[in-house]
């Protein structure tokens, strides 16, 4: 049951074969043995839980279900749902109940999906291996030994184990990727203004979008369904009509699934700095590629490499910024004792924060600063317009491009703690997109021996053209008709045999 | 030495729309404390801006209204400071990319003492489009400060002169010609006490002739035109005195004590924020197109300088004149419906200027609530016209109409003011005056033209000034054979 797609539960459902109910027990159960040691969610509300899947039982007995409905998605903490304990990973929010709901809520809401609760992240999404949260570090469900990849890490873990039919994530930089490669499932970030950042806490605003984490290009398209689509409470969200993201996935080209489709292969991501095991399963999946149909070309993304820096100046210079409001003043953790405001809005920011969102906000406040700003943020974004005009080019010669998600597979907890510059070079083939505004997933692709032998996955990246993401979900869905990778699950008996 | 002040204003007016620049909720003023702060207003986790479009047709009336460029793109940026009525510790403004280019205003600065009025034209640098923040409530709970988010995203216009005026008289000038001017085309309330209407005022002195600016100081929060007097002059004097002390001008922020007339810096710290201004990238660049400003050239009214003109030929007025009713959006608006309930232009200006301004002045009331009604004038003025009544007796019986005893001919009959024009009954009277005052007569007759008024005069006090002066004096020069 906790193994089967998306399609597949919506019509046990509608075919009464089991309730929204029973389902939701089924993940609720799995959680209470599962996730003290994987830790993937933070907040759980099992009345509120099942009420919603009651709620969506009557609905389906009514006749009036949608694709989702009865369905158990877990909700990455940086969503404010209302009446849910909303933290984003963070101390500072610790005791925030949201008293509102996310765009992103409401749609799943409204379509009648179950929200099985709220999952681990990095403090305000801001890391790659879920160790900035403040709620504790989270487990690779394939080696628990290792992270499972951030910022929306507790999604990761819980799609991968199985704690939940599919999930939603954030990815400002490749919070969604990543941890989608280092723990063997299917994500997607979609164009960026396609699914509203109303109610999803700000981190970089100009480059956060949400998207699906699920077990198959299939179900990110039935997700993608629902959580696309225009909101006029964001000025972001682009005003476009509706689609239906299923409507490629089984649609070929012409003979071959995919003969005429053109995939570009960035040198720039073949390039030192990847692990040769990457980039063996990678290669792999490319010719498994070339079997379909497809034509392989080889392109260029020349900026590749000022990708990291140009982030690593935007992104803290917004959040810096965003997390302004987080001052003890309304809301939101406030210091005990404190003399004045001043004291009372530095010992709250102190305590409140974590170490890394502190360093991002200092390095934030500097670029913007007087006499820095030119030099940093304003060079930075004319890089970015740079790195959007490389992937123009490109997709002048190619339809879709081809890559690793990450230069390796999942590391060590603690491994990389301590080096900030190693865990940001974790994004390295992830966050050009966000730059350039440009839809990318990652799909399971193999595995790949880690340092101590154990097999872990790896992801293949696809990126493509701006609102192309139907037209990516086909190009991920053909090759998960020809290869199983995504049907494979991580051995939990371990944990489940102690409880 | 001579010295010159050299003063350019900063006003910040809210605009009057019905929800806050960047969400729903409401603007109104005077409710229960953050009974107005909706979710965005407070700066939850998450919320996003939504920009207000009715905020942008106020600040496209204003760049119309200026002769202004407006910007085809223009940006919003956050303004980043810590303070506890800055709920989201950024305030979203405009910063390198105005919506509101240069622009011009002209001003009537009124004559004091032997300097006779005169006309000045003050520049726009620029205007534009930013947030208020909410309040600080002191006092409210004990020992605590309380916050009101209430205000929190009110929009206002900042409306930014050249360093262009050079006196007091002529910075209140401008300033109550923008105050009248944002009221004018509809997009403030203009209301001071309220802080609708607040202005900041930069001020620096240099040698006359001196084409250098010296440093200036800006006077915070100026909440009346009486008190931005008081402080400017105090502050031009301050400087004059340091300098010609040999002192020092620093750079600063000062507020102005309407207790003591004195001016003082705040803490230097405020001159110390770098507030990271950067593009909001929540909020997409604000684009205006050609429609859009066609669109709403069709909603502005007939601005000032237009309407002085046509005052000028429409109704013959003066220079003066025209100016003057049209310095204010009510007073022009009272002027035009006394000529159109068929008062002639000439007195119907001289009234509204003159009787009603005054009363109006001394009793500390604006138009709207003036007891004579423009009709109420026309039909005063009319009986003038048609000389039921003198000038003389008008003036007794529009003190009546102002204290409310009722429409023009009641009083006129009440008081029994009707002028009397039988050339019959005045000839009589006449005939009883030369009769009584024969060595008046003789004194004419002598070369003394003087005489002649006294005759009048005597004619007038005989019929209680109910004679028609004109018959008076016409029946007189006949019977003296003048």
């Amino acid at each position: 049951m906790i193994n089967q797609s998306l399609a597949t539960l919506s019509q046990m459902l509608a075919e009464k074969q089991v309730s929204s109910v029973e389902l939701t027990q089924i993940f609720l159960d799995r959680i209470d043995t599962l996730n003290p040691d994987i830790n993937a969610y933070i907040a759980l509300d099992q009345d509120r839980t099942l009420a919603q899947a009651q709620a969506a039982d009557a609905r389906i007995a009514a006749g009036n279900a949608l694709p989702l409905t009865g369905i158990p998605i877990a909700q990455k903490d940086i969503f404010c749902a209302k009446g849910w304990q909303t933290t984003c990973g963070s101390k500072m929010l610790e005791n925030f109940i949201a008293p509102y709901d996310a765009h992103v809520i409401s749609q799943f809401d409204a379509v009648g999906a179950v929200n099985l609760g709220k999952t681990n992240m990095d403090e305000f999404a801001m890391g790659s291996s879920n160790e900035t949260s403040y709620f504790g570090g989270v487990k690779n469900p394939w080696d628990l030994t290792r992270v499972p990849g951030g910022s929306s890490g507790g999604s990761a873990a819980a799609v991968a184990a199985r704690l939940c039919a599919a999930a939603t994530g954030t990815d400002t930089g490749g919070s969604i990727r990543q941890p989608a490669s280092l723990c063997g499932f299917t994500g997607l970030k979609p164009t960026y203004g396609v699914v509203s950042r109303y109610g999803m806490i700000a981190f970089a605003s100009s480059l956060d979008q949400a998207g699906p984490m699920a077990k198959s290009a299939e179900d990110c398209a039935l997700m993608m369904n629902v959580m696309a689509g225009f909101d006029e409470r964001d000025s972001t969200s682009l005003n476009r009509e509706k689609e239906d993201y299923t409507r490629y996935l089984n649609q070929p080209v012409s003979g071959l699934p995919l003969a005429g489709l053109k995939i570009g292969l960035p040198k720039e991501y073949f390039a030192e700095g990847l692990d040769a095991a990457v980039a063996n399963v990678v290669m792999d999946a490319v010719a498994e590629y070339r079997k379909l149909g497809a034509e392989i070309i080889e392109i260029s993304l020349p900026n590749t490499g000022l990708s990291i820096p140009v982030y690593y100046v935007l992104a803290p210079a917004e959040a810096s910024s965003n997390l302004s409001r987080y001052d003890g003043v309304r809301y939101g953790h406030r210091t005990d004792q404190y003399a004045d405001l001043m004291e009372m809005y530095c010992k709250s920011r102190a305590e409140g924060f974590g170490a890394e969102v502190k360093r991002r906000i200092l390095i934030g406040t500097y670029v913007l600063s007087a006499g820095y700003y030119d030099a940093y943020y304003l060079k930075a974004q004319q890089i970015r317009r740079l790195i959007a005009q490389d992937f123009a080019e490109a997709f002048k010669l190619c339809d879709v491009i081809l890559g690793p998600a990450t230069p390796s597979t999942a590391f060590k907890a603690g491994e990389k703690v301590d080096d900030p510059v190693s865990m940001y070079l974790q994004d390295i083939y992830t966050i050009s997109t966000n730059l350039a505004g440009l839809p990318g997933m990652s799909i399971p692709a193999g595995f790949a021996q880690g340092d101590d032998g154990v097999p872990l996955p790896v992801g293949l990246q696809i990126i493509g053209n701006y609102f192309d993401e139907a037209r990516m979900l086909n190009v991920a869905h053909q090759y998960q008709q020809v290869t199983d990778w995504h049907t494979r699950m991580p051995d939990l008996t371990a944990i489940e045999g102690v409880a | 030495m001579e010295w010159e002040v050299v003063i350019g204003l900063e006003t910040h007016a809210q605009l009057q729309t019905k929800t806050k620049i960047f969400s729903g909720a409401s603007t109104a003023f005077g409710a229960e404390p953050n009974t107005q702060a909706c979710e965005v207003s407070i700066a939850l986790p998450g919320v996003l801006p939504v920009l207000n479009k009715e905020a942008v047709h106020c600040a496209i009336k204003f760049g119309l209204a200026v002769d202004a460029e407006i910007a085809p793109r223009s940006v919003f940026a956050r303004k980043n400071y810590f303070y506890p009525d800055l709920p989201k510790g950024y305030q979203i403004s405009q910063y390198e990319l105005p919506v509101v280019g240069k622009g011009a205003i002209t001003i009537q600065v009124p004559a004091v003492g032997k300097n006779p009025a005169y006309e000045k034209v003050v520049n726009i640098t620029r205007a534009h489009l930013e947030e208020d923040a909410g309040k600080s409530v002191h006092g409210a709970v004990e020992g605590m400060s309380g916050i009101d988010l209430n205000r929190a995203g009110t929009p206002l216009l900042e409306i930014v002169t050249e360093p262009d005026m050079r006196s007091a008289a002529e910075a209140v000038a401008y300033a109550k010609k923008l105050h009248e001017l944002v009221q004018w085309i509809g997009i403030c309330d203009g209301n001071m006490q309220e802080g609708s209407f607040r202005c900041d005022v930069n001020v620096s002195v240099r040698p006359k002739g001196s084409d250098k600016l010296g440093t200036r100081r800006e006077i915070k929060n100026l909440n009346s035109f009486r008190f931005m007097q008081q402080a400017i002059e105090y502050e031009t004097r301050w400087q004059i005195e340091t300098l010609e002390d040999g002192g020092v001008i620093h750079q600063a922020t000062v507020l102005f004590n309407p207790d003591t007339g004195e001016t003082r810096a705040m803490r230097s710290k405020e001159e110390a924020n770098d507030y990271r201004y950067f593009p909001d990238p929540d909020l997409l660049p604000l684009e205006i197109t050609e429609a859009d400003k066609a669109q709403v050239q069709l909603l502005m009214p007939e601005l000032p300088s237009a309407m002085k003109t046509r005052f000028e030929t429409q109704y013959g007025l003066t220079n003066y004149d025209a100016a003057t009713l049209t310095a204010s959006r009510d007073l022009a608006d009272y002027f035009v419906a006394t000529v159109n309930a068929g008062a002639e232009a000439k007195p119907a200006a001289n009234w509204a200027m003159g009787a009603i301004a005054a009363k109006l002045n001394a009793e500390e009331k604006s138009l709207a609530d003036s007891p004579v009604s423009a009709v109420q004038l026309a039909s005063l003025l009319k009986r003038i016209a048609d000389s039921t009544i003198s000038n003389n007796a008008a003036k007794q019986v529009f003190e009546a109409m102002w204290n409310g005893e009722g429409e023009v001919d009641a009083i006129i009959e009440a008081k029994g003011l009707k002028q009397v024009s039988d050339t019959g009954a005045i000839e009589a009277i006449i005939d009883d005056v030369l009769a009584a005052n024969q060595a008046m007569v003789e004194e004419f007759k002598a070369g003394k033209e003087k005489a002649f008024n006294a005759l009048v005069g005597q004619a007038m006090k005989a019929s209680r000034g109910k004679a028609n002066p004109a018959q008076v004096n016409e029946i007189l020069k006949a019977k003296l054979g003048a």
